[in-house]
C-alpha cells in the first residue's frame, strides 16, 4: 500500500470506515483465505467494490449478527480469516456473547470490526454509538483492541490484520473530513505505540479521533509552557508496556484521552497498568462521562463532552495547578 | 458423510451395540462425577443419533483426526458433552482413562465441551443457540472451496427457542448450504419441564419447510430410521433438516420422559437400576 499526504487527503475525505472497505479490495490480492462478512452494512462500510470484485470471499449475513459471528468462527476454524463488519453497537454488544465464546474462547482467526464507534453516529443517537465497546472487547481473553488515529492508522490496521492470527477488535471512529495525524508512511505495529510529540513534563496518552485533539492540546499547552508528550495508543490491548514504564521514568503526570466511556476503555486499561506496576503517576481520565447523552452533529456532541483541544487544555491545566506542578 | 451403504441386520446389531454401550459409559462417567452430577436425559435420548453417526455415517477418523477433510460434528447442545465423550470413546478416539476424566477438576472434559480437535471435539459449545450458524460457517467454506466435507449439527428441541437458530436456518437455506444437516433431538423437555409448558414451539418441520429446507421426521430413538434419514439426505441446494422424535432418558425406566433428569446426580441404588436395565436392553 502506498502511504502518502494526498492519499492521507482522500482517505480522510472518505471517512474511516469507507476507507475500510476501499482498502480491503485491494489488500485481499494474495489473501485469498480472506472473508468478509457483513450484517447488511457493505455500502455503510465501503464494501461495494469489494462484494463485486470478490464474490467468493464476501458473505451477507444479513441482520443477524449473532449468527454472523457463529458463522465466522466456523469459516475461521476451517481455515479463513474472517473480518466481521457492521456497526460499533451491534459488533459488541448484540454478539458479545458470541465473541467471547466462539472467536474469544476457541481463539478463532476472527476480526470484528466496529464501525462508526464513539459518537460518529452524531444525530443517530446513543442506539448507535459505540460507547462501550472498547470495555466489552478488552474484557475478552485474547482479544487484541485497536482503535486507529485516522484513516491512514486504519489502512495499516487492516493491512495488519491481513497477516494477524487470531481475534481482533477494530474500532473506527470518525466522520468525512476525519482529521489526518498520519502524512505518509510509518511503522504501525499491534501493542506497539507511537510517540508523536517528544516533551518533559506530561503525557498524554490517546487513541482514535482523540490523537489528533491530543497533538493540538499540546501545542495550546506550550503556550503556557507546559511540554507534553503525545502518544497514539492505538492498541489498547496488549497495552506498549515498554513505552509505558519508559514514560513512567520521566512523566509523572499522564492524562488519557478517549472518545468512549470512561469506564472500561483506555483510561481504565491505563489506571490498572498503574495499579498493577505501582508507579508514581498522577494519572486523569478524560472520555464520555457515565450516563446516555444527548444526540447531535459530532462536532456539537465533542463541544458538549468536553472533548475538544480547548476543553482537554483547561482540563488539564486544572490538574496540574491541583497537583501543583 | 458415507451415504453409500445399506443397513444390514448384522450392521443394525452393531450401532446398536454401539449405543448400549454409549448408555453404561455415561452412566459410568455420571457415577464418576458424583455429586457433579450430569445431563443424563438430554443425552440418553440422543444416544441413538449419535451412534448412528460414529457407526458409518460421519467420515472422521482417530489415526487422523485433523484431516481437513473431516465431516464436522457439531455438538450445538453442549450440555449434553457426555454423550458425544462416549461416542468418541467408543469409535476409539477417546481412552478409557480419558473418558473416566468426565468432569474432573481442571480436566479437558468438562459438562460443555471444549474445543479439542485433536480428540474429535470440534468446537466448544454450551452456549445454547450457537451450533449451527458454526456448522453453516464451516458448511459454507466447503462450498466455496469445493472441500469434500459435510456438516452435521445436533441441536435440542429446547435449544430452539434461541432467535439465533432461526438466524441460522435462513443463511443455510440462502447459501444453498446442502452440505449441512440438523438434527433437532426433539426430547419435549428442557431444564424447567415439557417444552409445550415452557416454551410451545411452532411446527418443526412445518418451519424448517418454510424457510426453504428438506424435512425429515423420524423417530430418533429407532436406528433403522435414524439411518435412513442420513442415508436419505439430498444434495439438491437445500439444507437438511432430520426432526427426531426421542425420549428424554431413553433406556432407563424410571428416567424416561419424567421431569427431573435434565441434570442430576445418581443414588447408588438408581445406579444399579439403571446399569442392570441397560445391560439387557438390545437397544434396536
Amino acid at each position: 500500500m502506498e502511504y502518502s499526504l494526498s492519499q492521507a487527503m482522500e482517505w480522510s475525505r472518505l471517512s474511516s470506515r469507507k476507507v475500510f472497505g476501499r482498502v480491503l479490495d485491494e489488500l485481499v490480492s494474495g489473501h485469498p483465505e480472506c472473508v468478509v462478512i457483513v450484517a447488511d452494512v457493505a455500502s455503510s462500510a465501503g464494501l461495494e467494490n469489494f462484494a463485486k470484485n470478490h464474490p467468493s470471499q464476501f458473505v451477507n449475513a444479513g441482520i443477524a449478527e449473532a449468527n454472523m459471528l457463529a458463522v465466522a468462527t466456523g469459516m475461521a476454524e476451517t481455515g479463513k480469516n474472517v473480518f466481521v463488519v457492521t456497526f460499533a453497537p451491534f459488533a459488541s454488544m448484540r454478539c458479545f456473547e458470541v465473541a467471547r465464546t466462539y472467536v474469544g474462547y476457541m481463539h478463532a482467526n476472527v476480526k470484528i470490526v466496529g464501525l462508526a464507534s464513539g459518537l460518529s453516529m452524531g444525530v443517530g443517537g446513543n442506539t448507535h454509538f459505540g460507547l462501550e465497546d472498547v470495555a466489552l472487547m478488552r474484557a475478552i481473553p485474547g482479544m487484541t483492541v485497536i482503535c486507529p488515529a485516522d484513516c491512514t492508522e486504519t489502512v495499516k490496521a487492516v493491512e495488519t490484520a491481513l497477516n494477524f492470527q487470531g481475534p481482533m477488535y477494530i474500532r473506527l471512529t470518525g466522520v468525512n473530513g476525519n482529521p489526518i495525524v498520519y502524512k505518509g508512511d510509518y511503522d504501525f505495529a499491534v501493542g506497539k505505540g507511537v510517540v508523536l510529540k517528544e516533551g518533559s513534563s506530561v503525557a498524554v496518552l490517546a487513541n482514535g479521533l482523540m490523537v489528533n485533539e491530543s497533538l493540538r492540546v499540546a501545542k495550546l499547552l506550550s503556550r503556557s509552557g507546559v511540554d507534553a508528550t503525545v502518544v497514539d495508543l492505538h492498541t489498547v490491548k496488549p497495552l506498549d508496556e515498554e513505552l509505558l514504564l519508559r514514560l513512567a521514568a520521566t512523566h509523572h503526570t499522564w492524562i488519557t484521552v478517549e472518545e468512549h466511556s470512561v469506564i472500561g476503555g483506555l483510561g481504565a486499561a491505563i489506571t490498572e497498568f498503574v495499579r498493577d506496576h505501582q508507579l508514581p503517576v498522577k494519572l486523569k481520565a478524560l472520555g464520555l462521562p457515565d450516563q446516555f447523552g444527548p444526540s447531535g452533529s459530532y462536532a456539537y456532541l465533542m463541544d458538549y463532552h468536553h472533548l475538544t483541544a480547548k476543553a482537554i487544555a483547561e482540563e488539564i491545566t486544572k490538574f496540574l495547578q491541583e497537583n501543583n506542578q | 458423510m458415507n451415504l453409500q451403504w445399506e443397513l444390514t441386520t448384522e450392521k443394525q446389531h452393531e450401532i446398536a451395540a454401539f449405543a448400549r454401550r454409549m448408555r453404561l459409559d455415561m452412566l459410568e462417567m455420571m457415577k464418576h462425577a458424583g455429586a457433579n452430577g450430569a445431563h443424563i436425559g438430554g443425552a440418553f435420548s440422543a444416544t441413538e443419533i449419535l451412534a448412528v453417526l460414529y457407526c458409518g455415517i460421519l467420515k472422521v477418523s482417530p489415526q487422523n483426526p485433523l484431516q481437513p477433510e473431516r465431516d464436522r460434528f457439531i455438538l450445538s447442545k453442549g450440555h449434553t458433552a457426555l454423550a458425544l465423550y462416549s461416542a468418541l470413546f467408543e469409535a476409539g478416539f477417546l481412552s478409557q482413562e480419558e473418558l473416566m476424566g468426565f468432569e474432573d477438576n481442571a480436566g479437558h472434559f468438562s459438562t460443555h465441551c471444549c474445543k479439542y480437535q485433536e480428540k474429535g471435539i470440534e468446537l466448544s459449545s454450551g452456549s445454547l443457540g450457537l451450533g449451527l450458524g458454526y456448522g453453516a460457517g464451516c458448511a459454507l467454506t466447503a462450498k466455496r472451496d469445493q472441500r469434500d466435507y459435510d456438516c452435521v449439527v445436533l441441536l435440542g428441541d429446547g435449544e430452539c427457542n434461541e432467535g439465533s437458530v432461526w438466524e441460522a436456518v435462513q443463511f443455510a437455506a440462502k447459501y444453498h448450504l446442502d452440505n449441512l444437516v440438523a438434527v433437532v433431538d426433539f426430547n419435549h423437555q428442557s431444564l424447567d419441564g415439557f417444552t409445550v409448558d415452557t416454551m410451545p414451539i411452532a411446527n418443526f418441520a412445518e418451519v424448517f419447510a418454510g424457510f426453504g429446507w428438506n424435512v425429515v421426521k423420524i423417530n430418533g430413538n429407532c436406528i433403522p430410521e435414524v439411518v435412513d434419514a442420513f442415508l436419505g439426505v439430498q444434495r439438491n441446494g437445500k439444507p437438511t433438516a432430520i426432526i427426531a422424535d426421542t425420549l428424554k432418558g431413553k433406556g432407563v425406566s424410571f428416567m424416561e420422559n419424567t421431569v427431573g433428569w435434565h441434570h442430576t446426580v445418581l443414588t447408588p441404588q438408581q445406579y444399579e437400576e439403571a446399569k442392570a436395565e441397560l445391560e439387557v436392553a438390545n437397544g434396536i
